[in-house]
């Protein structure tokens, strides 16, 4: 008797349960079941030549995130029991945990949307399975992240209501607003705005900082989370690199679309890893590298290897990347010296380095932290220690593409504001740079609707006309426990109690508040 | 260039001056003062005198810089939009041309900053 052989090859497997899964139509046109695959002007003749970064198919993927996940739970069960929180370096490093848990963590939220529809408007199978696959995967993390930093919110301040915060507080409308001008762009734009310059190019200088500095830190319950999540984030590098080449094996006439993309989409990362550049220079008590190291192995290097390997489609490295290159000595200090004037705002405290850590900082930065930015921190400092903490009570121009305020200096002098300005259909526009600025003029339509936090609270949309109310009732930040300096904070008490340096006094603990 | 789109696309700026209750935007720069991070951003009535203001509005806002004590406003040399600007302290933002949205900038020769380091 013939036996039939009951088990698939994984390569037939994957060819019934993805290729297969796809049919020609026949009562209604294509180009009506996927109306956005031609209007950015992409052309594909073939969508096979379309290569799966890893060949999985839906059984396969959740036997193997099921396996990851009973681990994940179970370490942040053990860190919850033994008080984990209680064996960070010091609770300042909570202030990084607030960040990435408003700033990024919400970003998971919109990339599972975005590779959601994009899955959807593929005609390709391939393409949709693995689009389907990442906006999974960017489900799980946004899940898993706020698991891990759970357990913080019971000890720390700031961490109560970050999906909020996020569609609101001024310095998160720039993580949030670069995730909607991805999202409202066409599948091709998105994959390669998400899954080519961020995942690919640009996501080390994002996850490592974070994963390595939760390490160095004593935070086993984000490391965890960081393990976790790498065998994904390696897909979807992958996939960044696929979908480039893709497109642009595809046809030559795509070559000069995607290169914009490129150009568009650096700039626009490297604007919102600045927040990660004072992350690292800052805020994390026991630092990993200076961001400016980072900056040198993973986009000078890596980044330089990867676009040599491009040159022979066509492809030159971004516009503006040396901009961004002479930028690396500057933007982590411009930046913490905006969150410490503006920490009336925010739900992280900001402090003045100490001595050993400006020392560290001029070690590391010895062209500029000594000339341009000590002498601010010591003038702060003094202010401070006279009991005149700096606060600025005037609220910052914003630029209209990044949304971030107005704040870096031009690459060659870093005395002056690298400001650019212009007028579009009678209205004046700002902006931080010539990479920004160019943005605005490829689609000036899209940029003049920008939700800019600033001249939202000027028109009387936030609940108020003065930084205490819109702070408190539209923000949602605990004045006195969420925000302003660390010394001296709740969380500073409450971690010197923990320490046993000082009791506790009334209204310390975190019930109480 | 515009938007590329399936439809013809088509769309309003958030930030007329209509949308500011009667009021408008203005931002001032001061050179070489990086200690404020950026441009400051004003709500203030288009009537109201340039004097006040510098006065009022400006002051108050630049006062914890220690160059502030040291500044005298018509020695000032200004800028609106990039241009060169000779500021009338009795007319107002409006006929001043100071639009919506516009920008002063101040240099301040001889204040450069806490120590010259253009802080």
């Amino acid at each position: 008797m013939a036996t039939k052989n009951k088990k698939l090859s994984l390569k037939d497997k994957y060819q019934y349960l993805t290729r297969d899964m796809a049919w020609e139509p026949s009562y209604q046109k294509k180009e009506d079941i996927f109306p956005y695959e031609r209007f950015e002007g992409i052309k594909i003749t073939d969508w096979d030549k379309w290569e799966d970064p890893f060949r999985l198919t839906m059984d396969a993927y959740w036997k193997y995130q099921a396996e990851k996940e009973k681990k994940l739970y179970a370490i942040f069960d053990a860190f919850a029991q033994n008080n984990g929180h209680q064996n960070i370096s010091d609770a300042r490093y909570v202030n990084a945990l607030k960040l990435f848990l408003t700033g990024v963590s919400p970003l998971e939220y919109g990339a599972f949307q975005g590779y959601a529809k994009v899955g959807r408007h593929f005609s390709g199978a391939g393409a949709r399975v693995a689009c389907q696959m990442q906006s999974i995967d960017e489900l799980r993390h946004v899940q898993t992240q706020i698991h891990a930093m759970s357990h913080y919110n019971k000890h720390f301040n700031g961490l109560h209501d970050f999906a909020h915060m996020h569609d609101r507080v001024w310095f998160l409308s720039v993580p949030k607003s670069f995730f909607d001008d991805a999202r409202s762009a066409g599948p091709f734009e998105f994959l390669t705005a998400i899954s080519f310059s961020f995942e690919y190019v640009l996501t080390n200088l994002l996850f490592v900082p974070f994963m390595s500095g939760a390490a160095y830190n004593g935070d086993m319950a984000t490391v965890t989370f960081g393990f976790s999540a790498q065998s994904d984030e390696a897909r979807h590098m992958t996939l960044g690199l696929e979908v480039i080449k893709f497109m642009l094996e595809q046809h030559e006439d795509n070559v000069p679309i995607v290169q914009h993309w490129i150009d568009k989409w650096f700039w626009r990362g490297y604007r919102l890893l600045s927040l990660v550049s004072m992350m690292m220079d800052y805020m994390l008590p026991n630092k990993v590298m200076s961001w400016k190291d980072a900056w040198e192995v993973y986009y000078e290097q890596n980044g330089g290897a990867l676009f040599k390997d491009l040159e022979r489609y066509g492809i030159r490295p971004p516009k503006y990347q040396d901009e961004a290159n002479k930028g690396k000595h500057h933007i982590s200090h411009q930046l913490w010296s905006t969150f410490y004037q503006y920490s009336q705002a925010t739900n992280f405290h900001t402090w003045i380095p100490s001595e050993a850590e400006m020392n560290w900082l001029s070690e590391q930065y010895p062209d500029t932290f000594d000339k341009y930015y000590r002498p601010r921190f010591e003038h702060w400092q003094k202010q401070q220690e006279q009991g005149e903490r700096f606060y600025n009570n005037t609220l910052p121009q914003l630029c209209q593409v990044c949304q971030v305020p107005t704040l870096f200096t031009e690459p060659d002098d870093p005395t002056q504001l690298s400001h650019r300005s212009l007028v579009h259909d009678g209205e004046r526009y700002h902006f931080c740079s010539d990479g920004c600025c160019d943005i605005f003029k490829h689609e000036p339509e899209k940029y003049i609707q920008a939700w800019l936090p600033v001249h939202q609270i000027y028109q009387g949309n936030c609940e108020g006309a003065d930084v205490a109310t819109v702070v408190a009732k539209y923000y949602h930040i605990n004045i006195g426990q969420d925000n302003f300096e660390y010394l001296g904070s709740p969380d500073h008490r409450r971690w010197q109690a923990i320490k046993g340096n000082k009791p506790l006094g009334a209204g310390d603990s975190k019930d109480a508040a | 260039m515009s938007v590329k789109a399936l439809y013809p696309y088509s769309a309003e700026p958030k930030d007329l001056q209509a949308n500011f209750n009667g009021m408008q935007l203005v931002y001032v720069y001061w050179r070489k003062h990086l200690m404020f991070c950026s441009p400051f951003a004003f709500l203030a009535a288009p009537d109201m005198p340039l004097g006040d203001f510098f006065e009022q509005v400006l002051g108050p806002a630049i006062a914890a810089h220690p160059d502030s004590a040291g500044l005298d406003f018509s020695r000032v040399e200004w800028q609106l939009d990039d241009q060169p600007f000779t500021p009338d302290l009795a007319a107002s933002l409006k006929d001043s041309g100071i639009g919506h949205k516009s920008m002063l900038t101040l240099t301040t020769p001889g204040l450069e900053g806490i120590g010259g380091s253009a802080t």
